[in-house]
């Protein structure tokens, strides 16, 4: 378990090293030349020459590349993200004050997301070829391909413009993460229920199983002592790789619903060619989800104890 | 002589018995059904409209669907059903060209990967691993963005993250396929490495390949359309499924029609796609786990 770790850090250690290096390029994407568009936001359209020279010197981008990415590198190792271009204010603390809200929502919509696929995944893979279960999955398939930007319209649409029970936009109380909670969630859920499903057929399956049920046990017994349990491992490496969806979705869920999270922060920044802000959200969603994969996958392999062995 | 005692050793998946598979599963039927109605109505698109999708009718704005609108209007007065049949082109074009691309640069990198092992693909794995630390397309909404809105830069930043999915599957069928008997027999004939990956390996691992694609164009314009939708993709005043959605948003309360249409559109088309990729999943069955 202690070499599969050490092996895991030192693995996650240079793939976020890499991530630093393809974030840092990224203002080299920008058409022309990125100390103009700065100057430009900054001066207005008519820039001088002069001024955008300074700029460049400024921001240091007269500098080789390389340069320019160790002292952006090493910025960021002391927590100094750069100052936003919009706001004024550090990089850092504008990602801070976002971030709650994304978390919140996060959680809310995987909570939605639970409580819908679990019991659907159950209920499909235990009554089998059955009119529910093929009610369930054609739901699940109907989830994974609709778009979340028009169920939350959708919801918007019935729920908000039409039966006024839920605000439309911010944040605040409960009701205003309802509808952003159950767009974000549904999704993930569609996906959740079809895994849950197949991993509790492929237990049900399983040499113990049959030995259960040849020992005369009730088929409640057989699913509840035996069959979920281990059913439920490969679901919860399932909910860890829907983080990546979660954070995905929150991109346009936060936009959809005027929601002050870290998905929003990168949208606005990209329009108003917020570099620094574009970097630093950029960089710190990477981390958090590889920090995430690393986490659930220690979990993964603490609760079945056969991948401790064969990882080593 | 060679070819000849290759083919009698391998087996890929044969067309006719994959297709006597595919048609017993109704809902993937329903899907190639409505894939191919949907590339007939893109082809066709300029006979099928009943207006000029980007024709302003000021007059006309906001109209509910009904009388020579079927679709209603939108809020400069254009025909919301001429935009969608118009939109479904751009729809199908950045779904064939970005999973064309992302699959055969992802089943070329998979193959080299998984068949000549060692450093090359200790390097194209972690090249896979990078991209993937990225969360979905956070990274392709970067690159559209600072690059510019336009169709070809969502296309180029999907293709540019979208391998890696291709390349890792492509490479586990390649060390599995890569110890089997034609191999070796391909190999102590003479055979280079080349003619190995290309005329042998290649063909008993498109069956994985061939699932992800059609699966791949359900995402693909998934993808595509939150980004559009974004304001990143195809900009007014060209019609597309994402962007109109966006359009809509601000009219929901006096024109929902905005909303439903587009969205019940990308919703049918990747349903579509979705059905087929499962029907395929399930009637290449015995060469996906065959490899194993």
């Amino acid at each position: 378990m202690a070499h599969y770790l050490l092996r895991r850090f030192c693995s996650m250690f240079f793939i976020l090293l890499c991530v630093s290096i393809i974030t840092f390029s990224l203002m080299h994407f920008v058409p022309g030349d990125p100390a103009k568009l700065i100057a430009e936001k900054k001066y207005g359209d008519n820039v001088t020459a002069e001024a955008v020279e300074l700029v460049r010197s400024e921001m240091g981008l007269d500098r080789p590349v390389f340069i320019q990415y160790f002292n952006w590198m090493a910025g960021i190792l002391r927590g100094d993200f750069g100052i936003s271009s919009s706001t004024g204010r550090p990089v850092w603390d504008e990602i801070t004050s976002k971030l709650p809200a994304t978390v919140e929502l996060a959680l809310a919509a995987m909570l939605v997301s639970l409580i819908i696929a679990i019991p659907v995944g159950i209920l499909s893979a235990v009554k089998q070829y059955s009119i529910m279960d093929s009610a369930c999955m054609l739901g699940a398939m109907l989830g994974v391909s609709m778009p979340n930007f028009w169920l939350g319209l959708l919801l918007i649409l019935v729920f908000s413009v039409n039966l006024g029970w839920f605000p439309v936009y911010g944040r605040g109380d409960l009701t205003q993460l309802i509808l952003p909670a159950l767009t974000l969630g549904t999704g993930i859920a569609a996906v959740t229920a079809r895994l849950t499903r197949s991993s509790i057929l492929e237990t049900l399956k399983q040499d113990y199983i049959r030995t259960a049920r040849s020992k005369g046990l009730a088929e409640r017994a057989v699913i509840n002592r035996h069959a979920l349990k281990n059913a439920l491992i490969p679901v919860v490496t399932v909910v860890g790789l829907q983080i990546g969806s979660l954070l995905e979705g929150a991109v346009v869920v936060e936009v959809i619903f005027a929601w002050p999270g870290l998905g929003r922060l990168l949208y606005d920044s990209i329009f108003a060619r917020d570099f620094s802000v574009i970097q630093g959200c950029v960089f710190f969603i990477a981390v958090m989800y590889v920090i995430v994969n690393l986490l659930v996958d220690i979990i993964y392999v603490w609760l079945d104890p056969r991948i401790r062995y064969e990882a080593g | 002589m060679h070819d000849v005692v290759v083919k009698i050793i391998e087996s890929g998946p044969p067309f006719l018995e994959t297709v006597k598979r595919l048609k017993k599963h109704k809902l993937a039927v329903a899907g190639l059904v409505i894939i191919l109605a949907l590339s007939l109505i893109a082809l066709f698109a300029p006979f099928i409209a009943p207006h000029d999708p980007n024709k302003l009718h000021l007059a006309h704005r906001l109209l509910s669907p009904g009388g020579d609108y079927p679709m209603g209007t939108d809020n400069l007065g254009r025909c919301l059903f001429s935009r969608l049949v118009f939109g479904s082109r751009v729809t199908l074009l950045a779904g064939f060209c970005v999973v064309g691309i992302t699959s055969t640069v992802g089943v070329v990198l998979g193959i080299i990967a998984g068949y000549r092992g060692g450093l090359i693909d200790e390097f194209i794995m972690r090249c896979v691993d990078v991209l993937l630390a990225f969360p979905g397309i956070i990274l392709a909404l970067v690159i559209a963005g600072i690059m510019g809105p336009s169709l070809f830069n969502v296309m180029f930043a999907l293709s540019l993250i979208g391998w890696t999915s291709y390349a890792r599957v492509v490479r586990g069928a390649v060390l599995s396929v890569k110890e089997r008997e034609f191999v070796e027999a391909a190999r102590s004939l003479g055979a280079s490495d080349n003619r190995i990956m290309l005329r042998h390996i290649l063909p008993n691992v498109l069956a994985p390949v061939i699932v992800m694609a059609t699966l791949g164009m359900a995402h693909v314009i998934l993808s595509a359309a939150a980004l559009s939708f974004l304001g990143l993709g195809v900009q007014p005043p060209n019609a597309e499924w994402g962007s109109m959605l966006n359009a809509g948003r601000i009219f929901m309360r006096t024109a929902p029609h905005m909303t439903v249409f587009p969205g019940l559109a990308i919703m049918l088309t990747v349903l579509a796609f979705n059905f087929l990729g499962d029907g395929l999943r399930d009637a290449l069955d015995p060469w996906l786990n065959n490899n194993n």
